[in-house]
């Protein structure tokens, strides 16, 4: 049995009266990719965004059960929202550099503005960061340029490295190449699968093809409700349930 | 056919359009035009460097009131700047505080009230418990006339930065104090410069705020708990003076005080485009 990095028991987020995710209960194994899949509104990004307290700003959201972050409850009274997003890193749909800030100053963001000052210590996190998120080749030349000038999958890269600086134990991504063209998804795919020793992610993605080739596990999400779970090639081989089975032969969705 | 007679409608709106913003602009060019002539005659080397002269007698210049109206502002602008910014952060980046509310109705309170009743608000609450006319109350008076403004046009800026910027600040671990502090504000800095820049330039033309709380004074002064004087008020008190020297100074006043806040829009006009 793999050790588990995360784990929802019996995880609901209600959105006022509505329940977005209902009842989940999700393993998330460590280094391991997990990918939510399923049509849109179904409640993967709702269910992603509950794994480091990102609803918390939003007042209409109510969350109910459990989120285990190595077996301690993320919700639980006294835990600091920060602290568990420190941990737990995410990458958005849509590229967000700081558009006051240099590629350089993005990258280490997360470090720079809670104190740590040590110029060395910064430009070592920031050349590894870049490299692991692929892009050093591309801006080692002009980190001292703005971020906002790159190309929209640089800038995701950029937003990917951004992360990885604060080593995070598990990486939230929410569709992070729905924006992006057919080559800067490669290279972001690629990387997933270069970062899979050191971190755990966790994917949600529209795009079926992607999960089946990036990931290990599958979660098929639909009207909030979690139908299957289990190997990404069990499921996509041989679904269990007939409305899996339905959206990965693209009848619906 | 058809396609002439589109041709001529087209041609007569523009024409229309063309009009309009000409009767709008008449007004502006007139009085400016006006002040112009009126006022350029009292700007002369006196009218910048000399106290006033007693009444009647000629010469004499505005530089009490020229520092006055520096020294008055600025405060204001400090204090109206700081509180204004303070309540279009909260308004915008905390949306569920409990202070969200009354604060929005006090902006929309304030932002209706006249100009004149700041003064007599800041009159009954500063001139009286102190004893006596300042610069500080007058700068209180403007700073709460700002306010409003200032507090309108902070949120509206903010609001204009996607919400995705706050959450992958706070996605890396960042409290949410730090992400407003480091990277929503300096994100919105042109916008939040205007907006400043806006409020000064709107109170810096307000005489009757000062009328009992600044007052006026004879003297160049730089001390903010005395009485002070002021470009808007040298004006209200030259213009319906009795003197003709007066009169003529007022008019140069108006004119120094239209180019000052000219140049004020001006400025906040191009810190925008700069964001």
């Amino acid at each position: 049995m793999e050790p588990l990095r995360m784990e929802t028991q019996n995880l609901t987020v209600y959105y006022g009266k509505n329940a977005g995710v209902k009842n989940v209960s999700l393993p998330v194994h460590d280094r391991k990719i997990t990918a939510l899949i399923g049509p849109s509104g179904c409640g993967k990004t709702t269910f992603l965004r509950a794994l480091n307290r990102m609803h918390d700003l939003n007042p209409i959201v109510r969350i109910e059960g459990r989120v285990l972050l190595d077996g301690e409850d993320v919700y639980a009274a006294g835990v600091d929202p920060v602290v568990i997003r420190r941990r737990v890193g995410m990458v958005f749909q849509r590229p967000t550099p700081f558009p006051t800030m240099s590629i350089f100053e993005n990258v280490v963001a997360g470090l720079r503005l809670v104190g740590v000052k040590d110029r060395e210590r910064l430009a070592e996190v920031a050349e590894r960061s870049l490299k692991a998120a692929a892009l050093w080749d591309e801006v080692k030349d002009r980190l001292n340029e703005p971020a906002v000038g790159l190309s929209g999958g640089q800038q995701q890269r950029i937003s990917i490295a951004r992360a990885l600086a604060v080593e995070p134990e598990v990486l939230l991504m929410d569709e992070p190449t729905s924006a992006l063209d057919p080559i800067s998804t490669q290279a972001i795919e690629d990387l997933l699968t270069d970062l899979k020793d050191q971190v755990t992610i966790v994917i949600v993605t529209h795009n079926m093809q992607q999960a089946a080739r990036v990931s290990d596990r599958t979660a098929f999400f639909l009207n909030g409700d979690m139908i299957e779970y289990g190997p990404t090639e069990r499921l996509f081989t041989n679904p269990a349930d007939e409305r899996t089975e339905a959206y990965i032969t693209g009848r619906f969705g | 056919m058809n396609l002439r007679r589109r041709y001529l409608r087209d041609r007569l709106m523009v024409a229309l359009v063309y009009l309009g913003t000409l009767l709008v602009l008449l007004p502006l060019l007139f009085i400016l035009g006006y002040v112009f002539v009126k006022g350029i005659g009292a700007l002369n080397w006196d009218f910048f460097t000399k106290p006033p002269a007693p009444p009647g007698e000629p010469g004499g210049g505005m530089l009490p009131a020229i520092v006055g109206t520096f020294v008055i502002d600025l405060m204001a602008l400090a204090m109206g700047g700081l509180l204004g910014l303070g309540g279009g952060v909260l308004m915008a980046e905390y949306p569920e505080h409990p202070l969200n509310r009354p604060l929005r109705l006090v902006a929309n309170v304030l932002g209706g009230i006249p100009a004149i009743l700041m003064g007599l608000f800041a009159f009954v609450f500063v001139v009286v418990p102190m004893g006596g006319f300042s610069a500080f109350s007058g700068s209180v008076a403007l700073a709460i006339l700002m306010i409003p403004i200032i507090m309108r046009a902070t949120e509206e800026v903010l609001r204009i930065l996607p919400w995705e910027l706050r959450e992958a600040g706070l996605a890396l671990g960042l409290p949410r104090w730090r992400v407003t502090l480091s990277l929503i504000l300096p994100a919105a800095k042109g916008g939040i410069v205007t907006g400043l820049l806006l409020a000064l330039a709107r109170a810096a033309g307000e005489a009757a705020p000062l009328l009992f709380t600044a007052f006026g004074n004879p003297f160049i002064s730089f001390d903010p708990l005395g009485p002070m004087d002021s470009l808007p008020l040298k004006i209200y008190v030259y213009a319906i003076s009795p003197y003709e020297e007066w009169i003529r100074q007022a008019w140069g006043a108006a004119l120094l005080l239209a180019l000052l806040l000219m140049v004020t829009n001006f400025l906040a006009r191009r810190a925008l485009r700069r964001s």
